[in-house]
């Protein structure tokens, strides 16, 4: 065997190694550290958004509506769906479970918030819906058109719901609501407002989306 | 020439009326989530967004006088919102913004290098030394639309800046896009029981500071720095205006020194 036979050898053992190594890098940091990186909770109660979306008279503002101080009212509380929901009016399990053990206990429901933003993100719905007549969909999605709820999943680290930073880890959204992230709410204020109210930055203001 | 400013809101306190009671400091801490620790009674430790100042004419009785000076932040102008703090902050935490001309503090973006209380000659400026801890119970006093801070950042007066974003939301869901002189004052203004602040904005004619910084008594604090700040202070008497700035003993006060 000649000296250039054995590197070849060589050579094709390190280029195996480095396409295995790559491969699991690959898989390590796009498939394994989203999985260890957030973990997953169900929600209280399964919702059905589809059937009460064609029981209510007026779409999503049926439940989720502004109060009278221009504040929006989020998720809904106990007293709201006790408006019809007082004795189990159907006939699936979900809302017999509901009614015995939040109804009946007088609990509130601790729904976990999907679109729930950190402490120091201020976001009126007045300013955005009322104002900048956008729709739900633009940044909830077509979640009023869903049977159920999918699981809850929370940063372990910052305790932030994955639906602000987004299901790709790598921060890519192809639809305006597959995100909530500063860079997403500030992509739409430059196209929609153009503003250039911050000195720094020469974009919308810090103090209009911070506290 | 056109002020670059959509609005600017700033503050004229009547140093005449102000008794030093310390209300304006309560109401703030109050409605800021301002932390405070267990011993306050090293000062230079203290986080006062608003502080009351005391100084005195420095004669012997009968001639005593005494002022008393609440002193929020600035929120300074300086040329083109180049403020002392935003123009040396390296992290873009401090920012000023031609909407309102109010300088904003985000805390999740400042790391704490604290240069921006070096550049403020103020002293607007706090450092959390420490993370707040509230007496149990307290904590449920909390405003949840001012977020608290942490450990290791700085924080300063925001103009209670969150009330306007709460004026705003009502004002756009009654279909307004102005918000009324009197849907926005901060909290030291209502706190008051002097009266001594008042708050809006400056450069609206209808609103009572732009009437107000026009007083031929009016003053700036160390104005001649350039800082350009947006609060005005009155004071009848001499003495105190001249405390607003170094003097050489042949210069006046007065109007002519503004910018």
């Amino acid at each position: 065997m000649s000296d250039s036979d054995e590197k070849n050898g060589q050579s094709g053992i390190i280029t195996l190694f480095f396409i295995l190594g790559f491969i699991g890098s690959l898989l390590l940091g796009w498939i394994i550290f989203p999985e260890l990186l957030y973990s997953k909770k169900e929600q209280p109660v399964a919702f059905n958004h589809a059937l009460h979306n064609e029981e209510v008279a007026n779409g999503c503002e049926s439940c989720h509506f502004f109060r009278e101080d221009g504040t929006f009212s989020g998720v809904p509380k106990l007293a709201q769906c006790v408006e019809c929901h007082e004795e189990p009016i159907g006939v699936s399990e979900a809302e017999l479970t509901f009614v015995t053990d939040y109804v009946a206990k007088g609990r509130e429901v601790p729904w976990l918030i999907y679109s729930k933003q950190p402490d120091m993100v201020f976001f009126s719905h007045a300013a955005h819906v009322k104002m900048g007549k956008q729709d739900c969909v633009t940044c909830h999605g077509h979640i009023g058109e869903s049977t159920s709820l999918k699981p809850y999943e929370e940063n372990r680290f910052t305790g932030v719901s994955r639906d602000i930073w987004g299901g790709n880890i790598a921060g890519i959204s192809m639809d305006s609501w597959d995100s909530m992230k500063m860079s997403d709410c500030d992509k739409c204020h430059k196209e929609l407002t153009g503003r250039q109210t911050s000195v720094q930055t020469q974009r919308d203001a810090c103090f209009v989306c911070h506290k | 020439m056109k002020d670059f400013h959509e609005k600017k809101y700033g503050m004229v306190i009547d140093l005449d009326k102000c008794t030093g009671c310390g209300s304006c400091m309560v109401a703030c801490m109050s409605e800021n989530n301002v932390p405070f620790k267990e011993d306050e009674t090293k000062k230079r430790l203290s986080i006062t967004w608003m502080k009351v100042y005391k100084f005195t004419n420095g004669k012997s009785f009968p001639e005593t006088e005494v002022c008393y000076l609440p002193r929020p932040c600035m929120h300074c102008e300086g040329h083109g919102g180049h403020s002392p703090c935003v123009s040396v902050c390296p992290a873009t935490a401090t920012d000023y913004s031609t909407e309102t001309g109010i300088v904003s503090q985000i805390y999740t973006r400042c790391f704490g290098c604290r240069y921006c209380m070096g550049a403020c000659p103020y002293h607007a400026r706090y450092f959390n030394w420490w993370d707040p801890v509230w007496p149990k119970g307290m904590e449920k006093q909390l405003s949840p639309n001012v977020s608290p801070r942490m450990r290791g950042i700085v924080e300063k007066c925001s103009f209670c800046y969150h009330r306007l974003q709460l004026a705003k939301e009502k004002a756009y869901s009654e279909g307004r896009r102005e918000v009324r002189e009197n849907e926005y004052q901060t909290s030291c203004t209502q706190g008051c029981p002097a009266g001594a602040i008042t708050f809006g904005d400056l450069i609206n004619p209808k609103h009572e500071v732009y009437k107000l910084k026009k007083d031929q008594n009016a003053f700036r604090l160390l104005e001649r720095l350039g800082t350009n700040p947006k609060v005005y202070y009155i004071s009848s008497r001499e003495w105190v205006r001249r405390a607003g700035d170094n003097y050489l003993a042949h210069e006046k006060t007065g109007k002519k020194q503004n910018h």
